[in-house]
This record gives structure tokens, C-alpha cells and sequence, in this order.
């Protein structure tokens, strides 16, 4: 079928919509679960988040994740447009597998931490943290 | 960039094995890529991505950063060591700027 040239246009126009409107695709939370412990099954226990209950300013959040003996821990917020926050890898000198930093939150939800263990295997543990003011900017 | 300046608070001295707290501090917008400026156009990312502390040549800690982590990042965790020496802190920012930091540090 021969496209007369107002319906190339119309074509070639729809389609530069379509990808321009296309957001760049952010890794979802169970993404990179999946990528971290390659897909294997997760326990709880031996991983604790400290996080307020009530976050006055989301753009701020204080957390901490710790996991004694962890080699390695993924801290995702999952209700965020972009869930990653944080992977951290403990090295010989560290003095505890524990972390504490500051992240944006943009609504309440259950921030997510995974830990690996040396011995292979993978806990996880969530936080409730309710957002009053969202902190992503949008 | 000249106004991203990092501040390290490690103790002066530590007992051997005996884990102990480091802070850290660096200034940076942290730009998540995800804000619009006033006429609507997004703002680029830049971000420190990554943060690794080495103690005389041998990792402390070694952390992958994305967006969600807050401006100014603050990063707290705990080191140990079993000889004086020195911590390297070292920041990666997308735009292939690395900031780093040293402290020496004795034997109690």
C-alpha cells in the first residue's frame, strides 16, 4: 500500500510522539531485587532500618541499615519515580555493616533494604515512613 | 566545581579491632534529573554516584549512590583498624569529577 505523502507525515510524526513521550524508563524496585539477588528467595531477620515514622520533610529522611556480618545491602524506595537509593559493600575494615545517610522520599510508603549474607543468602526488610511534603521535585 | 567540599569527622586515635563511627559530608545539589526549571525544561542529572572509604590501601566501605539519596549527602558508618594509618574518602560525581579526603588516624 503506497502512502500518499500527508499520511507518511501523520505516521512519522505519531511515532516521534510516542518515543519523545516515553519517559526514560527507571528501574522498578522488584527490578533491582531481582538484579541484586538474582532472583533467589529472601529471608527476614539479621537486617533492621531506622527510619522516623513520620518524615516532616521529604526531601530529607534520615535512615539507617544495618545488618551485622552483611556483605553487601541494596536500600531501594519503592514509591519513589526512581526506587534505587543506595548499595553498599562492606569491606575488611569496616567496623559493622551499618549505614546511616539522608534520602528523598517521595510519598509514604515501605522503604525496602536487601542484605546479602556471605553465606549466599538474602534478607530483606521494610519501613514504613509516611511523606507529608514529597521530596522528588515533582 | 568549586563549591562542592567534602568534610570528614574521624576520630584521632582508635583502638585496635575496636569498630568506631565515621562521618561524612560532602556539599554537592545531588540533581536527581527529575526537576524542572521555571520554564519547564527538565535539569540534568549530576549526582555523586559513588562514595568509597579505603583505610592504608584496604576498603572500608564501597557504596553505588542513585538519586534518591539527598542533597548534601551525609554518610555515616563504622570503621576499624589495626595499625595507624590513614582513610581515603573518595566521591564520584556523574561528570567524571572525583573529590576525594584523607585523615590520618593513630593507634590507641
Amino acid at each position: 500500500m503506497t502512502y500518499t505523502r500527508r499520511e507518511t507525515l501523520v505516521l512519522g510524526a505519531g511515532g516521534l510522539a510516542l518515543l519523545a513521550a516515553s519517559p526514560a524508563l527507571a528501574v522498578t524496585a522488584d527490578e533491582a531485587v531481582a538484579a541484586f539477588t538474582g532472583g533467589a528467595e529472601m529471608g527476614e531477620g539479621g537486617l533492621e532500618i531506622s527510619a522516623p515514622e513520620i518524615a516532616e520533610n521529604g526531601n530529607v529522611v534520615p535512615i539507617e541499615v544495618s545488618a551485622p556480618g552483611a556483605e553487601e545491602i541494596l536500600v531501594l524506595a519503592p514509591g519513589n519515580p526512581a526506587p534505587p537509593v543506595c548499595r553498599a559493600k562492606f569491606g575488611p575494615n569496616a567496623g559493622s555493616q551499618r549505614l546511616s545517610t539522608r534520602i528523598r522520599l517521595a510519598k509514604t510508603q515501605d522503604v525496602l533494604a536487601v542484605a546479602r549474607m556471605p553465606d549466599g543468602s538474602f534478607v530483606q526488610a521494610t519501613r514504613t515512613v509516611k511523606v507529608t511534603i514529597g521530596g522528588c521535585g515533582g | 566545581m568549586a563549591d562542592v567540599k567534602p568534610r570528614v569527622k574521624v576520630p584521632g586515635s582508635a583502638a585496635a579491632g575496636e569498630a568506631f563511627t565515621i562521618k561524612t559530608l560532602i556539599s554537592h545539589p545531588m540533581e536527581s534529573g527529575l526537576r524542572k526549571d521555571g520554564d519547564g525544561n527538565p535539569i540534568p542529572r549530576k549526582i555523586i554516584n559513588r562514595f568509597t572509604c579505603d583505610f592504608n590501601g584496604s576498603n572500608v566501605i564501597d557504596m553505588a549512590i542513585d538519586p534518591a539519596v539527598s542533597a548534601n549527602p551525609y554518610i555515616e558508618f563504622d570503621a576499624m583498624i589495626d595499625a595507624a594509618g590513614e582513610f581515603t574518602f573518595t566521591w564520584y560525581d556523574d561528570d567524571g569529577s572525583v573529590y576525594s579526603d584523607s585523615k590520618a588516624i593513630d593507634l590507641a
